[in-house]
């Protein structure tokens, strides 16, 4: 079965840092950097590697967030799933060497529930309700 | 991510529910009956996914005689898609500290 994606939200967040990609890179796939800037992690830059990044408990959520490795292209690009409270996205991080530094992008796209819950929902697709809630949200004003 | 979006997660997690929660937002308010008659479940089940909606805040309820009408309150909504924009939050004050952490690495 294909599920096309038609979702149409995702996160994007840019910036350049006036550093070299290679020292970008390291802090985006070493375990203990990744820790400094985004979460406790048990991280490994290995395509189908499984990990847990994990937050404080708050109420109705234990904090952890279940990641697979997708890709790794040294010092260009690496992206991996991310798994919350039921739903699935993909988290994908692209360097641009600049005159100054990196440009580094991230997407967060594909909002979707995680598989035990999309086999579920099989007989009634999850993509086509985020598509229906977005005209739902943008008619309230 | 706050727990109002879970909740709604929660409420929405059955694909039953988010039919039955659709038709009423596409076609407004209906009666349990009509309801259950396009389900394909029956309507003690309905019933239980409608209380299940009404839990979250996602319809409302009037009764007409001898018949409950139903309709969707789409407002309720909003959580969800505010918690996907909490992630833009989260990721830029995210950013911000892993620029200070390259600045702490050239030490």
């Amino acid at each position: 079965m294909t599920t096309p994606d038609t979702s149409t939200r995702s996160v994007i967040v840019e910036k350049e840092f006036p550093h070299p990609p290679e020292k970008v890179w390291r802090a985006l796939t070493e375990s203990s950097l990744i820790e400094q800037w985004l979460l406790k992690n048990d991280f490994q830059p290995v395509a189908g590697h499984s990990f847990r990044l994990s937050r404080d408990p708050m109420p109705n959520w234990n904090g952890v967030i279940d990641c697979q490795v997708i890709t790794v292209e040294p010092c260009r690009a690496l992206s991996y799933t991310w798994g919350a409270l039921g739903m699935e996205s993909v988290v994908t991080f692209t360097l641009t060497p600049t005159d100054a530094g990196t440009h580094v992008r991230m997407e967060q796209s594909g909002f979707r529930p995680d598989q035990g819950a999309n086999y579920k929902g099989a007989q009634y697709g999850w993509q086509r309700f985020m598509g229906n809630l977005e005209r739902v949200v943008a008619g309230l004003e | 991510m706050p727990s109002v979006a879970n909740s709604l997660f929660r409420a929405l997690a059955d694909p039953t529910r988010r039919a039955i929660f659709e038709r009423l937002t596409r076609d407004g308010e209906q009666t349990v009956h009509a309801l259950t008659e396009r389900a394909g479940v029956s309507q003690p089940m309905v019933s239980k996914h409608l209380s299940a909606l009404k839990r979250a805040r996602l319809v409302r309820n009037r009764r007409h005689g001898r018949e409950t009408h139903y309709r969707a309150r789409p407002e309720a909504l909003a959580p969800l898609v505010d918690w996907i924009g909490d992630y833009g939050v989260f990721w830029q004050s995210r950013f911000d500290r892993l620029g200070e952490l390259l600045e702490r690495m050239d030490k």
